[in-house]
């Protein structure tokens, strides 16, 4: 009888949380929040775009049509986003231009994430002189005025995708020390941290292992505003004209150069500004959902 | 029973906290021995430096505030506050393990218990994934968590506090340690859990044979566990013996105030109130001059507010720190 019950009951569940594994679960969870699947679906569009579109449209980026009449050209069958004003095919300069956009963006705040988590751990869990130098170090950083610097820095170490990258990380990386120093602070004095200590665990140990997933939550969520943000942070730059160089695009610069020709030809602005938008947007929506499913005491 | 051998000898130990309000003596001269196999229990109101003196075993009070000052803590004849840092992690959670208060937070929340088990397991011996994982699950089927397949992978917030206390001692004892510290850990289970939790450790003491430090501020959980009982006041012990002897004929006036509040079944009942200790525990800041106890000792004299009285042996292995010991 009893058996039977179970049997019954097993049927008329869905799959509880403990027959997944932990990545299963937060896939699963992922799923079910809304807005991250509609920020991933958002996502998904752009990179389909950004890198299955070339193989389909096989244009050069940087050809010119020569002659007046290969300016400015409307959408046509020639050029489905039309040309710009240098007679360039608008839609492979999208896809170009989005790869170099979606690369600056993800290896920046990547990186950024991880040196303001490395200067965080460190100086919330040693404290002290540690923590002293670091986080005045951090506000210096923080209270440096970053274009006339980002032009004194872009004519020492010149202009390029690499130097754009070194620069939004230089001046990037403050804001997530703070946000991981202030978790580490309070993280380190929570009882697990003691029992960590007393089986014998080592102070990089206590920090990597036990610290640092528990800020996990708030750095994914940072770094994927941050890739949005450092998207962003591009096209300022290129729109200084210290970004990515001619003739080779990046949302930024197109969104740059279009500006000139707001009147004339809007829609050259309105292709990278849509980009730039979905891209920012996908990754905070999805970014958003990911910690709600991450977070293991969240029962959804 | 003191033919066994001495595993741990704690000599004059001193432990201060540098506040800014000024310097605290938290562990002021505590003295304590704990033989091989046996069960001790310290026991002593709220401040009276018992964590303190467990935190300094494992050497893991946070400096600065606080600094063992003075005093010896032989191991194995060897002085652990002599060690490194380096020596110090080979040995805490290997040799010497310890079980803290609060269940509920002492597991990372981000990790399954077996895969925190395992980590005190791999810290300390040199065995593959595989292997930690069924000595887990042997563990955690040896401190009475059932299904324990199940269990490993399974969260800390997925379980009772009482289950997780059994994972926090699985953990603590996973490496055979010859010492387990248990630092008021039933404190914060309810009672019936509480004597669970105490009905397993003093089995699992019987099967391994390790010894314990039960630090609480409640007698009755040393009562029938405790081979030798130390009680401690304002950051010293003022009286050790025999749990027996302790219960039986307590000397000094703390310990006797101690047992006089606790109700007991046997008497006849009156409307006279529980007796208790008059006053409150002395301001860490302003220790009382003399015999630290003084101010609320009832047989108090002249000399009690002058003097410290020393620790003496009043009958064998009865110590008390007491001028005017009470008449066995």
């Amino acid at each position: 009888m009893a058996e039977e019950i179970a049997e019954v009951k097993k049927k008329g569940q869905k799959k509880s949380s403990e027959d997944y594994t932990y990545l299963g679960m937060v896939f699963h969870r992922l799923t079910r929040h809304k807005l991250a699947m509609a920020g991933a679906a958002m996502l998904v569009v752009i990179l389909v775009f950004v890198f299955v579109g070339p193989l389909i449209w096989r244009a050069d980026p940087n050809a010119q049509i020569e002659g007046i009449e290969g300016l400015f050209n409307a959408p046509s069958k020639l050029h489905p986003l039309g040309t710009d004003d240098y007679g360039r095919d608008v839609l492979a300069r999208m896809f170009f231009g989005g790869r170099i956009s979606l690369f600056i963006g993800f290896v920046s705040a990547i990186s950024s994430t991880m040196i303001g988590a490395i200067v965080g751990l460190v100086a919330g869990y040693y404290g002290g002189w540690a923590d002293n130098l670091l986080m005045r170090f951090t506000d210096a950083m923080l209270s440096m005025p970053t274009f006339p610097l980002l032009i004194a820095l872009s004519s020492v170490i010149g202009k390029g995708v690499g130097q754009i990258i070194l620069v939004i990380v230089v001046f990037g990386w403050m804001t997530d020390a703070r946000l991981v120093r202030g978790m580490a602070l309070s993280l380190k004095e929570q009882e697990y941290v003691e029992a960590a200590r007393a089986i014998g665990a080592s102070a990089n140990r206590i920090m990597w292992r036990h610290l640092f997933p528990n800020t996990l939550a708030v750095l994914i969520v940072s770094t994927t505003i941050g890739i949005g943000g450092a998207i962003i942070y591009e096209a300022a730059i290129s729109f200084l004209g210290f970004g990515v160089q001619a003739p080779f695009a990046s949302w930024g610069n197109m969104l740059q150069n279009a500006q000139q020709f707001i009147w004339k030809a809007p829609r050259l602005i309105i292709y990278p500004g849509l980009a730039i938008f979905m891209t920012v947007l996908g990754f905070n929506f999805f970014g958003d959902g990911l910690r709600d499913a991450i977070d293991p005491k969240l029962k959804l | 029973m003191d033919n066994r051998e001495v595993l741990v000898d704690i000599k004059n130990l001193r432990t201060y906290f540098y506040t800014e309000d000024g310097v605290v003596p938290a562990v002021d001269g505590v003295d304590l021995r704990i033989h091989q196999g046996e069960v001790v229990g310290l026991v002593g109101e709220s401040g009276c430096g018992k964590s303190v003196t467990s935190l300094s075993i494992m050497r893991l009070i946070a400096n600065p505030p606080g600094k063992i000052i003075g005093g010896e803590i032989f191991f194995h004849g060897e002085d652990l506050l002599k060690k490194s840092e380096e020596e110090m992690r080979m040995i805490r959670g290997d040799k010497i393990s310890m079980i803290f208060q609060e269940p509920m937070t002492s597991l990372n929340p981000v990790y399954t218990v077996g895969n925190q088990i395992s980590e005190a397991i791999t810290l300390h011996q040199k065995i593959d994934a595989a292997e930690a994982k069924k000595r887990t699950i042997e563990m955690l089927h040896l401190v009475g968590i059932p299904e324990p397949e199940r269990r490993y992978s399974q969260y800390p917030h997925e379980m009772s506090g009482g289950m997780r206390q059994r994972v926090m001692i699985a953990m603590a004892l996973s490496s055979n340690p010859e010492l387990l510290i248990s630092d008021e850990a039933t404190t914060a289970l309810d009672v019936t859990i509480q004597a669970q939790i105490l009905d397993l450790m003093r089995g699992l003491q019987k099967k391994l044979g390790m010894a314990i430090l039960i630090i609480t501020h409640n007698l009755a959980v040393v009562a029938e566990m405790a081979d030798v009982i130390y009680i401690a006041y304002a950051g010293k012990i003022v009286e050790s013996a025999t749990a027996k002897e302790i219960f039986k004929t307590p000397r000094h006036p703390y310990t006797y105030g101690l047992l006089q509040s606790i109700p007991k079944f046997t008497e006849k009942r009156t409307n006279e109130p529980l007796p208790a200790i008059e006053g409150m525990v002395p301001s860490p800041y302003h220790m009382p001059k003399g015999c630290r106890f003084n101010p609320r000792c009832p047989f108090a004299t002249e000399k009690c507010r002058e003097e410290e009285p020393e620790l003496v042996e009043l009958s064998p292995g009865h110590m008390v720190r007491c001028f005017h010991p009470i008449e066995s």
